[in-house]
């Protein structure tokens, strides 16, 4: 019994973000299926689910390892396309939509974190501020050569080129991607469920590294990265650990935000898009896991809900945004809410004290 | 040719090893080591040879290149000239992890301890290359990741716990009292399992009392895990009291080595460093 | 000649991105921060500039001046509500409002002047030089570019060598506590650097909308992103190295364009600035500051 509790409190956090994770998504899928959510929220469910893998993802790369990227979105873009070509291709092949889905999700996953060795290696040389821009120049390239990738298949098999014309299909040839256009005609297969069981699939991956003597590792590095070499950390390896996992769960939420509509151009995976998850993360808490679930989902409602308020949504949106921040991080603020809070636990401690004896 | 190199005495070029290292493979062999920064000479002519179970000191005065030598032998920076030899292998080329992994490790001068992770923490990424679970059983959390943690734990508070920290073990180490940070970097340090610790100033902002539990603390390490400690301090007490070999530092240069009896009595130390001391 | 006629319009575009990165850099190097609501600032420039020149039918000198000034005012304002009460906080948390406000700057745009481009009038009315018989096209907008950013490059420099406040700005950013401890004003000196950054925001604002007449709330955005690199590419910090990244930015961009290929200029351009950084990790100019152990 005491092994139990013990068990709890040592993993009340994990816990908490499973379990927070779980009843939402049962909550939304029964009033889903009771029919009880407009069509508009209806339509938000899978991409409040990518965008809560893309946040948590990002927080392990900000947050845990301690690097400022501004690429994520690249990531995603990748995953985004390499998924849509793999169900396209899949089509006949597999019956099953689901397997599709799942085998998309996976290809998406595994183009991105090849994708993020291929920028790792050079990015990961630098530090801070120039890491940052570097993955923002990374972001921007993934995204221009999506943007000009022309795929199609046809009985010969896929065919990859950078006009419409090269391309040369066959009768009965398929085009699935056209350059600037990016993919139409998508058959959507992302469905809530997939989405949950993404979220949970990075939950566990993530949480199970930062637990583990590698996310203490990554961590370590973080804090002080001369002190974790002389412990005998290879700290290149260990941040491109994080990267890499990283680029790869944002390739599967990529996958999975990219199947959920018949149309899908590579300029939703630039420079705004990275901003947008990195907001995420900060408002959520840096290296705070359940903190990215939260606020990926609140954030990405906000501005839907005020939808009634047209032309000032976006404004209001940005004027929140600069509050929090002011509120949360202002030298000024922290001290006074450092006594506040400083009172309050005194209070709780005393009475604490007084049930217990 | 600086000026205290003309006042030279002989150095004695044997080394004081201590009866039971006699014909053993000395844990650090430096050959003339040297460092230069854009023209520079930090450090030059640097040798030592300390035995497998040696206490050994290094001093000097401020700026003599103390520190510098510490680092020349963990690799964070690379010899312009010489060589370093832990337990017979040259680092030569070799990043900080790796020489690290040869049985080398160090505290800092200014406290670099991961300050966001508990004390514990801290103690079990020093333990990192002990833990034995590979990646894919830590990303899954397979029976053999508990296993591997459940060990890591029970060593890690042992080690704590001898010096005297296991009642801070789940304080985050940023929060810790700076004697405590202190203590905390050996500990780490020990974590590695080396067969040599480098000390850079341990008794640096301690109290009196907290200095003599430190040279208990020091003496305890050598005979419980049987390795080699080699010091920079400016406690002179601590230094002649621990230390059963001492090296003088001045501009970069070895000044004198010896026992704390001859360094005690080495006209050029005492102009160098403890005359300088006594004139203040 | 197609050669030296890439060369020339490559400068030119270079010389706006050189003045816009001026703004970055000297942000950078004096709040230690990545201004990214920069851009933005740009883009009220011309708006400002337009509004007075279309809707006043004022002359284009006026127009400048305006927009000057606002944008002046705009940069002091910003700098005092969103940056300074997180001195001392995170870097990215100042980041991140940098980009609340550049979102803010966007929208407010958008709802004063409506998301529909506008037809930005050149602020040049001279006729183009054209030499070796109308084989080189010189336009005025290009001769004026560049005239600018050589002006606002010796005015910085004499700013910064001669004056009490641009060597205040230069102690601040080598070391902004001993610069307090010797009696500088620490915030007055951030607040200037704020205005100086968006006055000269605005003049790239109405030589940008100049050359490329289309005017809209993301107006600033790209040109942003893209001096932002040349800050970088020239060593962030060093207002040398922001001239000289944004010259040799737009002179890449162009000739990518012209040489290589159109469609993966961006792709190009940024990995040339990877490539950089990866030689000397501090660009073109910038300090390689080593940690001490």
């Amino acid at each position: 019994m005491n092994k139990i509790k013990q068990y709890f409190k040592t993993h009340s956090y994990n816990i908490a973000t499973y379990g927070i994770v779980i009843i939402a998504y049962v909550v939304m899928q029964y009033l889903s299926n009771a029919d009880m959510l407009s069509r508009s929220v209806n339509g938000y469910l899978v991409p409040i689910c990518a965008y809560i893998v893309l946040a948590v993802s990002l927080n392990l790369v900000v947050g845990i390892s301690g690097e400022l990227s501004l690429g994520h979105a690249g990531f995603m873009g990748v995953g985004a396309f390499a998924g849509i070509v793999t169900a396209a291709c899949l089509q006949g092949v597999v019956d099953s939509d689901f397997g599709r889905l799942m085998a998309a999700l996976l290809v998406g996953g595994v183009v991105a974190g090849i994708a993020g060795v291929i920028v790792g290696v050079p990015v990961l040389r630098l530090r801070g501020d120039y890491l940052a821009i570097v993955t923002l120049a990374f972001g921007e390239i993934l995204k221009n050569i999506i943007g000009n990738l022309y795929i199609g298949k046809d009985e010969t098999g896929i065919r990859v080129a950078l006009s419409q014309a090269e391309l040369h299909l066959g009768a009965g040839g398929k085009v699935i991607l056209s350059g600037a256009l990016g993919a139409t005609g998508v058959q959507k297969l992302s469905t809530f469920f997939a989405g949950f069981l993404l979220i949970l699939f990075t939950l566990f991956v993530v949480l199970n590294l930062i637990n583990s003597k590698e996310g203490r590792a990554i961590k370590a590095v973080r804090d002080n990265r001369i002190a974790a070499e002389s412990v005998g950390i290879n700290v290149t390896a260990f941040r491109m650990k994080a990267f890499v996992v990283s680029a790869f769960l944002a390739g599967m939420a990529g996958a999975l935000y990219g199947l959920n509509y018949s149309a899908v151009s590579a300029s939703k995976f630039g420079f705004n898009t990275s901003i947008d998850i990195l907001v995420f993360v900060v408002l959520g808490g840096m290296g705070n896991i359940l903190g990215s679930v939260i606020s990926a989902t609140v954030l990405y409602v906000l501005p839907e809900a005020m939808r009634g308020l047209a032309d000032y949504r976006m404004i209001l949106y940005a004027v929140v945004l600069i509050l929090v921040m002011l509120f949360t991080w202002s030298p000024k603020v922290k001290e006074i809410m450092s006594v506040v809070t400083a009172k309050l636990g005194g209070i709780f401690k005393k009475k604490e004290v007084g049930t217990n004896e | 040719m600086n000026e205290y190199s003309r006042k030279m005495l002989k150095v004695p070029t044997y080394n004081l090893l201590r009866e039971q290292d006699m014909g053993k493979l000395p844990v650090l062999d430096v050959r003339n080591l040297g460092i230069d920064f854009g023209g520079l000479t930090a450090v030059d002519s640097f040798n030592i040879t300390i035995g497998p179970t040696e206490i050994s000191g290094l001093i000097g005065p401020n700026g003599a290149g103390k520190t510098t030598i510490f680092n020349l032998l963990t690799g964070v920076y690379q010899p312009t000239r010489g060589s370093v030899l832990i337990n017979g292998i040259d680092t030569k080329g070799m990043p900080t992890h790796k020489v690290n992994k040869l049985g080398i490790a160090r505290t800092f001068q200014n406290i670099r301890l991961f300050s966001e992770m508990t004390a514990l923490d801290n103690v079990k990424v020093g333990m990192h290359n002990e833990i034995k679970c590979s990646f894919v059983s830590s990303l899954l959390h397979l029976p053999s990741y508990h296993k591997a943690e459940k060990a890591a734990n029970e060593k890690a508070m042992e080690l704590l716990d001898f010096m005297g920290l296991a009642d801070v073990a789940n304080v985050k180490a940023g929060s810790l009292p700076y004697g405590v940070q202190r203590r905390l970097e050996i500990v780490r340090a020990l974590a590695t399992n080396p067969s040599i610790i480098l000390l850079d100033e341990p008794a640096a902002g301690m109290n009196p009392s907290e200095t003599m539990e430190l040279m208990h603390q020091i003496r305890r390490i050598r005979d419980t895990f049987h390795i080699a400690i080699f010091l920079i301090e400016h406690d002179m007490n601590l230094v002649m009291n621990v230390c059963e070999a001492i090296a003088v530092v001045n501009y970069g240069r070895i000044i004198a080595k010896g026992t704390p009896e001859e360094i005690r009595q080495n006209p050029a130390v005492i102009e160098a460093y403890l005359g300088k001391e006594d004139g203040e | 000649m197609g050669f030296l006629q890439y060369l020339i319009n490559g400068i030119s575009i270079g010389s706006v991105y050189a003045i816009i990165a001026l703004g970055y850099t000297m942000v950078y190097g004096i709040a230690k921060m990545l201004n990214f609501a920069h851009g933005d600032v740009i883009m009220v420039g011309a708006y400002m500039s337009f509004c007075v020149t279309n809707y006043l039918g004022l002359p284009a000198v006026v127009g400048i001046l305006v927009a000057m000034v606002v944008c002046t005012v705009l940069g002091i304002i910003i700098e005092g509500l969103a940056y300074k009460p997180l001195r001392g906080a995170s870097s990215l948390a100042v980041l991140i409002t940098a980009i609340g406000v550049s979102y803010f700057l966007q929208n407010a745009a958008q709802l004063i002047w409506g998301s529909a481009p506008k037809n930005f009038t050149s602020i040049v009315t001279f006729a183009p030089i054209k030499l070796f018989g109308g084989q080189l096209t010189i336009t005025g907008e290009v001769i004026i570019t560049i005239l600018a950013s050589v002006v606002i490059m010796v005015a910085l420099t004499l700013f910064t060598g001669k004056t009490r406040m641009g060597k205040a700005m230069r102690a601040v950013s080598e070391d902004r506590a001993a610069a307090q401890l010797m009696g500088i004003n620490v915030n007055q000196t951030i607040s200037m650097t704020f205005a100086i950054g968006s006055a000269l925001a605005a003049i790239a604002g109405v030589l940008l909308c100049s050359t490329v007449p289309t005017l809209q709330p993301t107006t600033g955005s790209m040109p942003g992103i893209r001096a932002f690199t040349a800050a970088v590419f020239g060593g962030i910090g060093s207002i040398p190295g922001a001239m000289l990244g944004g010259i040799l930015l737009g002179i890449i961009e162009t000739m990518t364009k012209a040489y290589l290929s159109t469609q993966f200029s961006d792709a190009i351009v940024f990995l040339v600035l990877i490539v950089v950084l990866l030689v000397k990790p501090a660009g073109l100019m910038g300090k390689v500051v080593q940690e001490k152990v």
